[in-house]
């Protein structure tokens, strides 16, 4: 064990050590840790009101809490969920921790302005803090007028004020990324030499750059209407209430693509390295993320085919959502192709994004569902599309998270996790999602609403089966932050490759020093230089 | 299973269409979800690490293969796109006979106005096998009103008119539920469709009498906050004359041209200025405050008894 404290001592996380130094660091790794304490406490405030709703599910009757508190229970999930930790997760904790390394550059082009972005997170996230604290918003995470605006009574302008404050923490994260991609990469390291996680975030920025403005905008508009009673959604004053949904849609629909396209990249870094091969079709998978980026800010009416929205509209708008699965089923059809004459084995990373690839995929095949026009007639505002969404965020994102923690785990703590007890988790994860909400897409098709305090009997079973299948998640969330934590202490030491990845950050000691590297690396070749043959036992 | 799957078969014409198009969606999710997990599980038992499997020569790229996995999918999505798009249309678009019903959402009710006066709140009686074309508005916040049984939806706002239309096929009574989130008591927001068969339904409509027509409603309201003063040849005020007008295309003052539908004659008694017919000047007040959405509704009705023009159908 000795060999180990010299490692953590003169690394990133040992030096310097005071807690003064971690709250005014310029190292991007430490910066990723911050964001990593932050999230996960969201996660868990989140992550509680929806066991709340579960139990409360679990009868038709709404008969554990009030209609008002169930529906501040829904608004802060998904407030939460969203822009505390499904967005920054990835990349504020990975994008941060890697792209420098993966570029084999010393940090990013900011260090300040990243310090800056947490610090603007924590803000947004006192206020959210605050706002629950102060009893909360019941308006959903969507804030449609004139519900929002005219009257809810519950502490709406605090709560967008949190997100349009974090809303800039995630713009100055993304002008950082793009800077530091374009300017800082190591001599020899090409566009397309970049590993596909760089390529990911990449995109990922530039909507979140193009996109994150329009949500301030309409967020200060609620809040003037609100106060000042300006009227730009008051259909009295000239109003139009349908107006807020083409300007919240307009960022949202990409927000999602802000979501999921740093867990692709993540995806396709764990694939690689546990069939030992390289991607199949690399400048295709950077085609399909840039593809889906351009396509995703050209759909937002699939979220109102029934809201009043021209027919006409509704043409269009599901024209191009079909146009967007394609590049999103090229991205399944390459990983799944890459495994193709491989060299695979099943360590927990591997687990996690084999599930992804699935609970990706039925979740991505059911937005088919709803972007073809007449069934989603149907099945919009059930909850089919809770299912829906949640395939994607939860199934896809949130294991892809779980993929990337395991996989760089020993990275950036220099200690190896408990395999068997990591691959237990990812299982039962994989288990329990499904049994959680997949009975939610056939109470949607069946007729029952989202954001239901108290249902029709006839959905019971359902809503039992989605309740008990959230305790298994449950546990499976709770597994890792126990076995992690254990193995800071007692996990058996990493080294610089634990895995035999290729990819810049490997070269690095583990955990790597404050500078990363000694010396500046030069690429001369395409990432993912794997080779099956030569796998045999490791 | 039905405590499991409370599934019953549609009660809609066009539910019965869009079940067709769920089942055929399934039968693609089927499939390619299947296929795919397949292809996974197959080779991650095959090329497992220590497999004797072939693992030479894996090619990083294959143009053919690739162009195959990117046509088929997009002819099979242009397809289902196809397929929706037109029955989307179908929903979209009522019969000229449809039976009009208003209807107007409040929190946390719905209130149901037939056309001869009969009320309802909560509940909606509707002739089975016949065309229903529901005109809605809101009194407040954004509502939904769902059918599950007929496979319809559609958001109601306030500030405006939006349609639905639906024709049951069995007689039977099923649940209205409000889809878009509205507050507090938006869970409870629920009621009834009730189809009845065309005799039941003629007796429901007598035994069941509200205070006259909506017609008549409406030109009680007319004369009673003075439209009547204004909009009639003794008035001595440049004000257009209704008869004939709803259905007609006219132009307003900046060159547009519009179609007189409820909608317009909504906005015109309470926002005149923001469409004024060419040739008139904005001097009409509103009567923001003073109508209610039934009374609005009825006053619609009242202005198309006048005649309907020439031009598109409502």
């Amino acid at each position: 064990m000795s060999s180990v404290a010299p490692a953590i001592r003169d690394s990133f996380l040992g030096a310097p050590a005071s807690l003064w130094s971690w709250l005014t660091t310029r190292d991007h790794k430490r910066i990723a840790l911050l964001y990593l304490v932050s999230i996960t406490a969201f996660f868990l405030v989140a992550a509680l009101a929806a066991a709340l709703m579960r139990l409360e599910l679990l009868t038709p009757e709404g008969d554990l809490v009030t209609a008002d508190t169930y529906n501040k229970l829904f608004t802060v999930h998904g407030v939460v969920m969203v822009w505390f930790f499904l967005i920054p997760s990835i990349p504020a904790t990975f994008g941060n921790l890697l792209i420098p390394l993966m570029i084999g550059a010393r940090d990013v082009a900011f260090p300040r302005l990243n310090l800056a972005s947490w610090y603007l997170y924590s803000a947004g996230g006192l206020f959210v803090i605050a706002t629950l604290l102060a009893g909360g918003v019941d308006t959903g995470w969507t804030f449609y007028t004139p519900y929002t605006t005219m009257f809810a009574n519950t502490h709406v302008v605090a709560a967008v004020c949190g997100v349009f404050v974090v809303g800039f923490s995630s713009i100055f994260t993304a002008i950082n990324f793009i800077v530091t991609v374009h300017r800082l990469r190591a001599p020899g390291l090409t566009w397309f030499r970049l590993p596909l996680f760089v390529w990911a975030n990449y995109a990922t920025s530039l909507i979140i750059v193009l996109a994150t403005p329009v949500l301030a905008m309409t967020l200060a508009l609620i809040a003037a209407e609100r106060l000042w009673g300006i009227g730009v959604f008051d259909p009295a004053l000239g109003g139009d209430p349908l107006l807020f949904q083409h300007l919240f849609w307009f960022y949202s629909h990409p927000a999602v693509y802000i979501m999921v396209l740093p867990a692709m990249g993540v995806v396709s870094e764990v694939i690689t390295c546990f069939a030992r091969k390289p991607i199949f079709g690399y400048r295709m998978m950077v085609y399909s993320l840039l593809g889906i980026a351009a396509i995703g800010f050209l759909v937002w009416g699939h979220h109102m085919f029934v809201s009043g929205q021209s027919m006409y509209a509704g043409m269009v708008f599901s024209l191009l959502s079909f146009l967007v699965a394609v590049p999103s089923s090229i991205k399944v059809f390459n990983w799944t192709a890459t495994l193709y004459r491989g060299s695979l084995s099943f360590e927990a990373p591997m687990l996690y994004a084999l599930g992804f690839i699935g609970l990706f995929m039925m979740g991505g095949i059911t937005g088919l569902w709803l972007a073809a026009l007449a069934a989603d007639v149907h099945l919009t505002d059930t909850y089919f599309v809770v299912a829906h969404f949640h395939y994607i965020m939860v199934g896809g994102s949130v294991m892809a998270f779980f993929a990337a923690i395991h996989f760089w785990w020993p990275k950036v703590t220099g200690r190896t996790y408990p395999e068997p007890w990591a691959r237990f988790a990812a299982i039962l994860m994989f288990v329990g999602f499904n049994l959680t909400f997949f009975p939610q897409y056939l109470a949607g098709a069946l007729g029952m609403p989202r954001r239901y305090h108290g249902y029709p009997a006839e959905y019971e079973m359902l809503n039992i089966l989605s309740s008990a299948g959230a305790s298994v998640l449950a546990v499976a969330y709770l597994l890792p932050p126990l076995y992690l934590w254990w193995s800071l202490r007692r996990g058996a030491a990493a080294g610089p490759d634990p895995w035999s990845a290729t990819g810049l950050e490997w070269t690095t000691p583990s955990p790597p020093p404050p500078h990363n590297f000694d010396r500046t690396p030069r690429v001369d070749s395409p990432p993912y230089a794997y080779s099956p043959e030569d796998a045999g036992e490791r | 299973m039905s405590a499991l799957l409370p599934w019953s078969e549609a009660a809609s014409g066009i539910g019965g269409e869009i079940d067709a198009l769920l089942i055929g969606l399934t039968v693609i999710s089927v499939l390619v979800v299947g296929g795919i997990s397949l292809l996974i599980v197959v080779f991650a038992l095959r090329y497992r690490r220590g497999s004797r499997a072939a693992r030479r020569g894996a090619p990083a790229r294959d143009r053919r293969l690739e162009a195959i996995w990117i046509t088929v999918p997009l002819v099979v999505f242009l397809g289902i796109f196809y397929w929706s798009a037109r029955l989307y249309a179908e929903l979209r678009t009522p019969p000229d006979d449809a039976l009009e019903i208003n209807v107007v959402a409040k929190q946390w009710m719905w209130k149901v106005q037939h056309p001869e006066g009969q009320r309802e709140i909560d509940t909606l009686h509707v002739p089975a096998g016949r065309p229903v074309k529901l005109v809605m508005t809101s009194q407040d916040v954004i509502h939904s009103f769902y059918v599950p049984a007929f496979r319809v939806k559609q958001d109601v706002l306030p500030g405006r008119y939006t349609t639905l239309w639906f024709e049951a096929t069995r007689a039977g009574e099923y649940p209205l539920l409000c889809a878009e989130f509205c507050g507090t008591g938006h869970s409870r927001m629920k009621g009834r469709v009730i189809a009845l068969p065309p005799e039941a339904y003629a007796r429901w409509l007598q035994d069941n009498p509200g205070p006259g027509s909506l017609v008549s409603q409406g030109e009680a309201l007319f004369r009673r906050h003075g439209c009547s003063g204004c909009h009639s040849e003794r008035s001595s005020v440049d004000a257009p004359l209704l008869d004939g007008l709803y259905g007609r295309r006219i132009a307003l003052a900046d060159g547009r041209m519009v179609s007189v539908d409820e909608g317009y004659i909504r906005d015109s008694i309470l926002l005149p200025a923001k469409q004024v017919a060419a040739g008139y000047t904005p001097i009409m007040p509103s009567f923001q405050g003073q109508l209610d959405e039934d009374e609005i509704l009825a006053l619609v009705a009242y202005v198309r008894s006048l005649g309907t023009g020439r031009g598109p159908a409502p």
